[in-house]
């Protein structure tokens, strides 16, 4: 009668690990991601029980670097940059352009095991040993200074930064090569084209920082010293190189996300996009100005004072597509038919966290400003507000949004929209104190602050705590449903996309036959096949 | 002229291959962005430390893997049109050509190390300046990324070479692998074409 989903298609832990089903390799990052998720927010949780008072009280001054370290270096590598391309863009980017597997499906099995490699060593490397430099592996402090297993460390992450770069290629390859007829790329959902300008800087900015964690490594081991002031060298090519990735990293975290909310947003409104070609172009375009704009962490490094005019500018530049997004969010909601669900919540929070991030984004990519917030908690506030408030809300709300999708059932309506409201509350009381903190002078990476500050914190680790327990609601909740949800039916939000038009839970192979596209993308409004009242729970 | 399906194929794994290839090429590019730091911070000790390693071997080095680019071209001509021996012959004679451009990069290394001019085997005080140091700790690092590339390049050659003599790929339905082990040894040899100028001939 009907077609066995991917869900049992082999029940096997066999059929699990060796499976070149992209679907399967999504859950299979998904319960790793969530894994990594946790040991991050567990470091997260020392950090904020240890600044409750101006003494350390937790941790000697070592540890809490290592627990900083680890904090940054699992949730940027192992949680940030993989989270929503390696689950969602695995399971959706075949379904949303009609296809039935991603380009290279056993290269994408062969990423998710190098991320396990990469991710269980580092994990291993900073629990038994500890690094002490931060994620951002400054030199000289981190070639000559820092004890500890930096090397090891620097293999890990080099290692990781495969797995980012066959994912990125495989998705680029499948967008160009697997679009099913009829699906131009004018017709490409939103979160195709984000994922598509992710995967450009996935493959394109990685390998510099493999080789920049290369020299750090050619630098500890055999004194290779293009880093080292004493030798000559210059410690600040290192930052010249390190974020000419990591900050198109940020945009990697960060411009999925933005094409999950132009789903979300759509569904909620029923209505489309409003300027579809400008919110699929502001992603391309933030990933070529993304690239243009490494030199603003640098403003009071002693780089050259017309060196950062020009980045201030690009880095103000580079507003513009956000802006973009934002506004044709808000006029994609202007005289729609709202439903208050879960997705919508979260795609709310995330707007709203996104534009004080953003904003606080543009105060800092000015000259005269940033020299009295640099290195401050206004920078840690601001980056939490994109990074957290942003990319994670976006996390969250493409889980509830795709979760009956991609487990069959439903989710109680109720439960997530309480957690979405957690969430935010959480997130503010834990980060927006930080802002008051970084300008009044509190420095980041500090372990022992003036005795002023102690409220500001103990408001922040508040937060922390309701952040915290409002993260692990939906994993209750969810997997709840799993037993005792109801089935859900193909498509239960009334959405437009060819992932709806499949059973939910998908068959093995996506479509019986491939299906063919003949106009716009976004024809809303389309009647959700349930009847919502089952839905509540 | 094969039907749609095989050649939709061939065109996405050879994009999958250009795309790894451009991140290959963003590796290198970091390096050579530290070989134009050095140059711009310490112009005359940078020319001069150049000025001391072996032009004559990296000249002999360009040879022999532009030569093997062109046995690899040819492997790929005999490949699509279903020639095993020729493919062979190619790929091996490419995977040869790799293998002398090793042992003349170790022969150089070997000297460089008696001359006292190899970072990890040579003390900091013998160098003619610490930016020599510096010059000659690039060229170390990037000489060998590169020869591991050439390793590897050269075990996929005869890998590949191997597996056509015993037809465990069949020709011309394999072709498309031949090409994209060849794309990755050009790759190699052009990247060669710049370090080569950028280390032993700029000065």
């Amino acid at each position: 009668m009907t077609e066995l989903s991917y869900l049992e298609h082999g029940h096997s832990l066999k059929s699990w690990l060796l499976t070149t089903d992209h679907k399967r390799i999504a859950i299979l990052y998904f319960l790793s991601i969530t894994f990594f998720f946790f040991v991050g927010g567990a470091a997260a949780a020392l950090i904020r029980i240890d600044l409750l008072t101006p003494e350390p009280d937790l941790m000697s001054n070592e540890g809490y670097n290592r627990a900083f370290t680890l904090h940054g270096v699992i949730m940027v590598w192992f949680f940030l940059i993989p989270s929503i391309p390696n689950t969602f863009g695995n399971f959706l980017v075949p379904l949303m352009i009609g296809a039935r597997d991603l380009a290279f499906p056993r290269l994408n099995l062969l990423s998710w095991y190098i991320y396990m490699l990469g991710g269980l060593f580092t994990l291993a490397v900073l629990v038994l040993g500890g690094v002490d430099t931060g994620w951002t592996f400054y030199t000289p402090l981190s070639s000559m200074f820092a004890n500890g297993n930096v090397i090891l460390a620097a293999t890990a992450i080099f290692v990781v930064g495969f797995s980012s770069i066959l994912t990125g290629l495989n998705f680029i390859v499948t967008v160009h090569r697997l679009r099913c007829p009829g699906m131009t790329w004018g017709r490409l959902p939103l979160f195709v084209w984000s994922i598509y300008a992710t995967s450009l800087i996935l493959v394109l900015a990685t390998p510099v920082l493999s080789i920049t964690l290369v020299l750090i490594a050619a630098e500890r081991l055999f004194g290779v010293g293009v880093f080292n002031p004493a030798l000559g060298g210059d410690p600040l090519l290192y930052q010249h190189l390190f974020w000419f990735y990591s900050h198109p990293a940020v945009y990697i975290m960060v411009l999925p996300a933005l094409g999950v909310i132009s789903e979300l947003v759509s569904t909620a409104a029923r209505k489309p996009v409003f300027g579809y070609r400008f919110v699929a172009g502001s992603s391309i375009a933030i990933a070529i100005i993304g690239f243009l704009v490494w030199g603003h962490h640098m403003f009071v490094a002693g780089q050259s004072m017309y060196a950062s005019a020009v980045f201030s500018f690009l880095s103000l530049a580079v507003a513009v597509p956000s802006g973009i997004k934002v506004y044709n969010w808000t006029a994609t909601l202007y005289k729609g038919h709202i439903a208050l669900d879960p997705p919508f919540l979260f795609a709310m929070s995330f707007i709203g966290l996104f534009v004080v991030g953003g904003m606080t984004g543009l105060i800092l990519a000015m000259l005269a400003v940033d020299v009295h917030v640099h290195d401050t908690y206004f920078v840690i506030a601001h980056f939490h507000y994109i990074m957290v408030g942003g990319t994670v809300s976006a996390y969250f709300g493409a889980l509830h949004y795709w979760w009956p999708k991609m487990m069959g059932r439903w989710l109680p309506l109720v439960w997530g929209r309480l957690s979405a409201i957690f969430i935010f509350l959480g997130f503010n009381l834990t980060f927006f104190p930080q802002f008051i903190l970084g300008y009044l002078g509190m420095p980041r990476r500090y372990h022992v602050y003036p005795a002023e500050f102690q409220t500001l914190h103990v408001l922040s680790s508040a937060g922390a705590s309701v952040l915290g327990l409002a993260y692990l609601l939906p994993f209750t909740y969810l997997l709840y449903s799993l037993r005792h949800g109801e089935k859900a039916p193909p498509n239960p939000w009334g959405a437009t996309g060819l992932e709806w038009t499949v059973p939910s839970p998908p068959p093995q192979h996506n479509f019986h036959e491939l299906p063919t596209v003949d106009g716009p993308p976004y024809q809303y409004p389309v009647e959700p096949d349930t009847k919502r009242e089952g839905a509540h729970g | 002229m094969a039907d749609a399906a095989p050649s939709r194929q061939r065109d996405t794994t050879l994009m999958g291959m250009y795309l790894f290839l451009a991140s290959e090429i963003m590796l290198f590019g970091g390096l050579f962005a530290v070989a134009l730091a050095l140059r711009l911070l310490h112009p005359q000790e940078v020319a001069a430390a150049s000025r001391r390693l072996h032009y004559g071997i990296g000249a002999a080095n360009t040879v022999l893997l532009l030569t093997s680019s062109l046995a690899v071209a040819l492997a790929v001509a005999a490949a699509e049109m279903g020639k095993v021996k020729g493919t062979v012959a190619g790929l091996l004679a490419a995977a040869g050509l790799g293998l002398g451009f090793l042992a003349l990069k170790a022969a150089e290394y070997g000297m460089e190390i008696r001359e006292q001019l190899l970072p990890a085997f040579t003390p900091a005080e013998a160098f003619d300046s610490p930016a020599a140091h510096l010059f000659m700790d690039l060229y170390l690092v990037a000489t060998a990324l590169h020869a591991v590339h050439v390793t590897v390049g050269v075990a996929l050659l005869a890998g590949l070479a191997w597996r056509v003599h015993r037809r465990s790929l069949a020709l011309p339905r394999a072709a498309t692998g031949v090409e994209v082990v060849g794309l990755y040894w050009h790759l190699v040899d052009v990247i060669w074409v710049f370090l080569y100028p950028i280390l032993y001939l700029v000065r």
